[in-house]
């Protein structure tokens, strides 16, 4: 956020702000992506840590959400401590999800019966404050619940993670309703690069960045989650750098 | 076995042989060694016999509900109301307690129904193994069974059998006051505790080594704040005694009597023993709200079900090593609210079938520090089975051209494969010789899928040759 030319009336105001939103409503830490496209769009430079941000496949992702779960993964596992990981549908394959960087010992694995002791599993998670990120696979999110689980968030400094998955493809309309998430992403799947030979290379998403509080919104084509949970921006050279060619026939040579 | 009644010697339990070859419980001795020649008789024991009843009791006490009583000769009552989903379900629930009966030797026939009566009766006169009466149709499973299923003393039985009664059905439909007349209250009683219409309360059987804390109130209480209040100072007064015998608590049951005379119970579950009042607090006042205080609690008795010594361990003070956030509470809040099996670690497990693959452990365990290991992508979701598909390809190694799945017919971009998965000849017979080819392949969306084909391609007996989905990756 641009801090010169701020008048003191301004600046008084922020500061009465700050104030209302109580400890740690500024100063929050962020968890940045590594991707300056991404990061400049957020407010402090990344996800916040004590909030609530929510994710959801695009196209069929709203049902299966894999790239979603991925996607999530990948955050969870740049965060510190245990994960806690609450579903309803148990279909996670939790290999996957290691490849993703999350290592199988961090994440304590919750099947709740249903929605409602899911967000009440979900709530318990973010106020306990021990753990890195907590992660739910919701349908629905209702503003009430979602405030709850915002305060919970910011009460103990937890990375909250809504994994917005739906039964149809019918009912994913529900992700146009407001709720109180700081960000809101939509991960869909795009296209791979072709390569040169049969097979597949690593996988490409279109992230949206849909909602964004105090920040700005945007589409980023990025390359999926690396063994760290890492995105990459893909390189847009046709098979590979120049430089290396050349490196590798000077290595050859 | 054998038994004394008055002066005659009768046949009191059996096996399943002594059963086929035609002798019969209630049979004179002298006339089943008449009818079976070489019959083996042991003389019963009724003192051990109900000693070894309450053992049964005490282990079911611990493992299943906090509310059991041994009924001799040969039950044991148990209140399951709010813990069967505990275990999974009622279904589930007494599976796994005739298994476990089965594997010590007992052979055991269970039965869930609304009343004491029905269950009592649903489980000596239904013959199959596990059996659940659906809430309100007690009465009409009742009707059709004998007279014996009411637990009338056997001189009133025959007495009824001489008027021509059968069924308890038949009972019913008779007016009571005639038969309160010949055979005195005990039938009306006996009818309406199997309906539920007056209460039968259990009294529960309590071991002596069981540390308990214990409150009467001279005037009932009913406010939950009055509860929550009397909870954590019942509480105190249980770790203080478990401080001194150096235990901390893994399972504790909280009993509430009312002034109807009826029983209310929450049952907690710890993942490591715990003595912290703050911490088994909480966990029962997360359970409050599903306790019905009725017209009043006079009793209220903590008891600590399972207990365990407690390890204390150093904390880390150094500053280099930060302390690793203690997550034992939140798992403890968690289990209590979803049930225990529903928390788990996914670990590896040493297989190359993807099913197989994973398995669960308690969240608190300790880290094994592994990961799954290979290259190959995985996909973040893997279908409960595989469903089959209809496609295109190539034999013997290429992929699908198109391929159909739940109705949509994809056309195959890319793809990446195949990744050949044998069976596992030391696990199963049939899988000596079973492959599966799996293939990741991207359709014109990017959308990308795990699919394999049961069979090499080449060789009949490696498998059907069919294409089935398995996963979908990010």
């Amino acid at each position: 956020m641009p801090s010169h030319s701020v008048s003191p009336a301004i600046a008084e105001l922020r500061e009465r702000i700050a104030h209302l939103e109580g400890p740690g409503g500024r100063a929050r830490s962020v968890l940045p992506f590594g991707l300056k496209d991404i990061d400049r769009r957020l407010p402090g430079g990344g996800l916040g840590l004590g909030c609530l941000h929510e994710v959801a496949g695009g196209g069929n992702g709203a049902v299966d959400g894999a790239a979603a779960a991925l996607f999530t993964a990948g955050i969870a596992a740049r965060t510190k401590g245990k994960v806690l990981w609450v579903v309803t549908r148990p279909d996670l394959f939790a290999p996957a999800i290691a490849q993703a960087g999350l290592a199988p010992d961090r994440v304590i694995h919750v099947e709740a019966g249903d929605e409602k002791a899911l967000l009440a599993c979900f709530e318990e998670g973010l106020r306990h404050g021990g753990l890195g990120a907590v992660v739910a696979e919701t349908a629905r999110l209702s503003m009430t619940a979602s405030r709850r689980l915002q305060l919970a968030a910011e009460s103990s400094n937890t990375i909250g993670l809504a994994l917005r998955r739906w039964r149809r493809q019918t009912e994913a309309g529900d992700f146009g309703q407001p709720t109180a998430s700081i960000t809101r992403w939509r991960v869909s799947v795009l296209p791979s690069r072709p390569l040169p030979v049969p097979g597949l290379c690593r996988a490409r998403w279109l992230v949206e960045l849909i909602r964004c509080r105090a920040g700005e919104s945007g589409d980023f084509e990025v390359e999926a989650c690396d063994d760290t949970g890492r995105l990459a921006l893909p390189s847009e050279v046709a098979d590979r750098s120049p430089q290396k060619e050349i490196g590798r026939r000077i290595a050859s040579g | 076995m054998a038994g004394r009644t008055g002066r005659r010697r009768l046949i009191t339990a059996l096996d399943a042989n002594a059963e086929r070859l035609g002798v019969r419980i209630g049979m004179a001795v002298t006339k089943a060694q008449a009818l079976v020649p070489g019959l083996i008789i042991a003389d019963s024991d009724p003192a051990a016999e109900t000693e070894g009843l309450t053992k049964l009791a005490l282990w079911a006490l611990q493992r299943i509900s906090p509310v059991v009583m041994a009924d001799p000769p040969d039950g044991l009552v148990i209140d399951t109301t709010g813990a069967d989903h505990l275990h999974g379900g009622e279904a589930a629930m007494l599976a796994d307690m005739i298994k476990r009966f089965a594997a010590s030797g007992v052979e055991a026939r269970a039965a869930v129904a609304d009343t004491w009566g029905a269950a009592h009766a649903a489980a000596r006169f239904i013959a199959r193994p596990a059996i659940i009466i659906p809430p309100g149709e007690s009465e009409a499973m009742l009707r059709t069974l004998p007279l014996q299923a009411l637990r009338l003393d056997p001189e009133t039985v025959s007495g009824l059998i001489t008027l021509g009664f059968e069924t308890v059905g038949e009972l019913l439909e008779q007016p009571r006051a005639p038969l309160a007349l010949r055979f005195g209250p005990e039938i009306g009683r006996r009818l309406d505790q199997a309906l539920g219409r007056i209460a039968e309360p259990v009294d529960p059987v309590r071991s002596p080594e069981l540390i308990e804390a214990r409150k009467v109130f001279g005037e009932p209480i009913g406010a939950a704040e009055t509860i929550a209040r009397y909870i954590a100072k019942l509480v105190d007064a249980l770790c203080l005694e478990l401080e001194k015998h150096g235990l901390g608590a893994r399972r504790l049951d909280l009993l509430f009597h009312r002034v109807d005379n009826t029983m209310q119970y929450v049952r907690i579950g710890m993942a490591q023993p715990v003595r912290d009042p703050k911490r088994l607090t909480r966990l029962f006042r997360d359970k409050l709200e599903t306790v019905d205080p009725g017209f009043g609690i006079e009793i209220m008795v903590l008891v600590a079900i399972e207990t365990e010594p407690v390890r204390e361990k150093q904390t880390i003070s150094s500053l280099v090593e930060e302390p690793e956030p203690d997550v034992s509470d939140l798992v403890d809040v968690l289990a209590n609210r979803v049930g225990d099996r529903m928390l788990c670690r996914f670990t590896p497990v040493q297989s190359d079938v993807p099913e197989r693959s994973v398995a669960r452990i308690p969240p608190l365990a300790p880290e094994t520090g592994l990961t799954w290991e290979g290259d190959w992508p995985r996909p973040p979701r893997l279908l409960p089975r595989p469903e089959p598909v209809e496609t295109m390809a190539l034999l013997p190694d290429h992929p699908p051209v198109w391929f159909t799945w739940r109705g949509v017919r994809r056309r195959v971009r890319r793809a990446d494969g195949p990744e050949r998965i044998r069976g596992e000849w030391w696990k199963r017979d049939a899988e000596l010789t079973t492959v599966r080819d799996y293939f990741r392949v991207e359709d014109e969306t990017g959308e990308r899928y795990w699919l394999f084909r049961s069979g090499d391609g080449e060789h009949e007996d490696s498998g059907s040759q069919r294409w089935f989905l398995h996963g979908i990756f990010g």
